[in-house]
């Protein structure tokens, strides 16, 4: 399949997911309705509901998937591993924990905007330790596993705090919230994680060409003049910004990530750094479609969308390991 | 230009792997860097590829150092040990792949970027590899694949780190002619090898290193004699001459012990 009738199709799957995502929920208005609200106004109701709680909702989607699935091609491009997942280097278990504290601390409750902040801060954090070690030792195998072992120690922590969790209800709230959800969400969700995750964007798809040349390995690449200390800090601050910004917004959302760049994989040319856009659309589709999927499937006691990625995700991953061989990848 | 360095010495690790050593590469010429395992002959061809922080290097008058990744990655290209091909790329796309320096972020390649990546297939005989994925070829193929990566990177150094070790009899061949095809469009080539005849029938100039320092600068047949081998490798050999070139066969340990 050629490139552009690839990101063509994707495309238009992100729109049509995108669509029923706006179309779908509780309150039942006809697809002409909705839309007419959405754009327009008219229906007072119609209108509040389509632009304060839909719209962010399928905007959080697009964005979270799309970020998912990218910092996904970019990690594994960048590692050479068709494991690597954004998880590996422990920006959400990081993240997860930043947002963890805030409910712990009780500063949930003070304002909204404490819980994405948090998670950021513990992201920011994860990220400056992980470039502070690699710039002192600077290589990849160091990298992945510092991350490994951040990752391990944010997972500590944050069951540590589910431990001593002053009150079962704090407890419960965390669980649901590391289940990761796009339910309730305002545009000022959106309004926090698109800036972060444009700027992640920007960076990976800057260092498409590093990861092209690091197919060859690292002293390949930098013979063939790239550089390595840049595109080190390139991949693993974008991959930072993307996730670090998805898990504030919508908390661990796993197996997107792993999983879509090898559906797509095997449509490009299998160049990694051509891998990324496709990657984050499918992404942005996935995660539309299993957001819908969680709201029409039990609507009276709705998934977490993170559940239904990994319940769907893990068994699928299982499967292609299996099929495929290692040299397919 | 020349690519040189004068007297450079380099620790790792505390170990002393390079002492004092000398090399002065000029165009037009294929140098053979012998010596046993451990003798530095990876470092020095690291050094030489600028992979190591070292200033000591000269292309012309200039320091290595000081050029941007770029403009070093069109003077020298270096192809490593390790055969490492991460993706199951097209071949095609795989020797193209040393034509990154030679284009702007986000250009396509250039009708001159295929035909200079066509041309190097051609050189090792892989393009009627060209539409397979490198990841599953055989070991020999994709030494020569990764081989054509380095000579379609099209640079007036070419540093290879031993690229004939596990190819068949015939290959080897077809990778030294490949080698003087690119030197005798005036490019140098420096290449690290562990067969003697191989080195002394196909090099210019052949640069043995032993134990961190150059035991031996010269032509084959002026170096390479059954008392270089001795002393440097450790073996007695048959060392004969056919059509004008040599012939060298280690047949044993010499003094039946160690090398």
């Amino acid at each position: 399949m050629n490139r552009r009738s690839l990101i063509l199709g994707l495309s238009a799957c992100v729109v049509v997911f995108f669509l029923l995502s706006l179309l779908t929920g509780p309150a039942s208005y006809g697809p002409i309705d909705s839309l007419r609200a959405l754009v327009v106004g008219g229906d007072e109701a119609a209108a509040i509901i389509l632009r304060e709680i839909r719209l962010p909702r399928a905007l959080l989607g697009l964005m979270v998937g799309f970020a998912l699935g990218a910092s996904g091609a970019a990690l594994q491009g960048f590692l050479r591993n068709p494991l690597a997942e954004p998880g590996i280097i422990g920006v959400s278990a990081s993240a997860s924990l930043g947002a963890v504290t805030v409910f712990y601390s009780g500063l949930a409750g003070a304002s909204m905007l404490a819980l994405p902040a948090g998670a950021l801060v513990g992201a920011v954090a994860s990220v400056l330790l992980l470039l502070g070690i690699a710039a002192r030792h600077g290589s990849t195998l160091t990298l992945i596993l510092s991350g490994v072992a951040l990752s391990s120690l944010a997972g500590a922590l944050t069951s540590l705090a589910l431990n001593l969790s002053p009150n079962p209800f704090a407890s419960y709230e965390i669980i649901f919230w590391l289940l990761g959800s796009l339910k309730d969400r305002s545009m000022v969700h959106v309004a926090i994680a698109l800036p972060l995750m444009a700027a992640g964007a920007a960076l990976l798809f800057a260092s498409s060409r590093a990861l092209d040349a690091l197919t060859l390995g690292e002293e390949s690449a930098a013979s063939l003049g790239i550089d390595l200390r840049r595109a080190r800090l390139f991949v693993v601050g974008g991959v930072a910004l993307m996730v670090g910004a998805a898990t504030a917004v919508a908390g661990a959302i796993g197996f997107v990530g792993l999983v879509m760049p090898h559906l797509v994989r095997p449509l490009t040319d299998r160049m990694p750094g051509s891998l990324i856009l496709p990657a984050g659309l499918g992404g942005a589709a996935l995660l539309l479609a299993a957001d819908v999927s969680v709201r029409v499937a039990i609507p009276a006691r709705e998934l977490n969308v993170g559940v239904l990625t990994a319940l769907i995700g893990a068994p699928f991953f299982l499967w292609l390991v299996a099929r495929t061989r290692r040299e397919a990848f | 230009m020349r690519l040189s360095t004068t007297n450079l010495s380099i620790e790792l690790s505390g170990r002393k792997v390079l002492d004092r050593v000398s090399i002065d590469l000029q165009p037009g010429e294929v140098v053979g860097l012998l010596g046993p395992n451990g003798a530095g002959k990876s470092t020095l061809m690291r050094a030489l590829a600028s992979l190591l922080e070292t200033p000591d290097v000269l292309l012309g008058d200039r320091a290595l150092s000081t050029l941007a990744s770029g403009e070093r990655a069109r003077k020298i290209a270096f192809l490593p040990q390790e055969k490492t091909i991460g993706w199951a790329l097209a071949v095609r796309q795989l020797v193209m792949l040393g034509r990154i320096p030679w284009r702007a972020f986000g250009q396509k390649p250039s009708v001159a970027d295929e035909a200079t990546a066509a041309e190097a297939m051609r050189l090792l005989d892989v393009d009627g590899l060209a539409e397979r994925p490198a990841t599953q070829l055989s070991g020999g193929e994709q030494a020569r694949v990764l081989a054509a990566r380095a000579v379609a990177q099209d640079t007036p150094f070419l540093i290879a780190d031993e690229p004939a070790s596990g190819l068949d009899p015939a290959h080897q061949i077809l990778m030294m002619q490949a080698f003087r095809a690119v030197a005798g469009k005036g490019r140098c080539v420096l290449v690290s090898l562990h067969d003697l005849t191989l080195a002394a029938r196909w090099c210019d100039r052949v640069v043995v290193l032993d134990g961190g320092r150059v035991a031996a600068d010269g032509e084959p047949g002026k170096v390479l004699d059954a008392d270089l081998l001795r002393s440097v490798y450790g073996v007695t050999a048959h060392v004969a001459h056919e059509a004008g070139k040599l012939v060298l066969a280690p047949l044993a340990l010499s003094d039946g012990g160690r090398p």
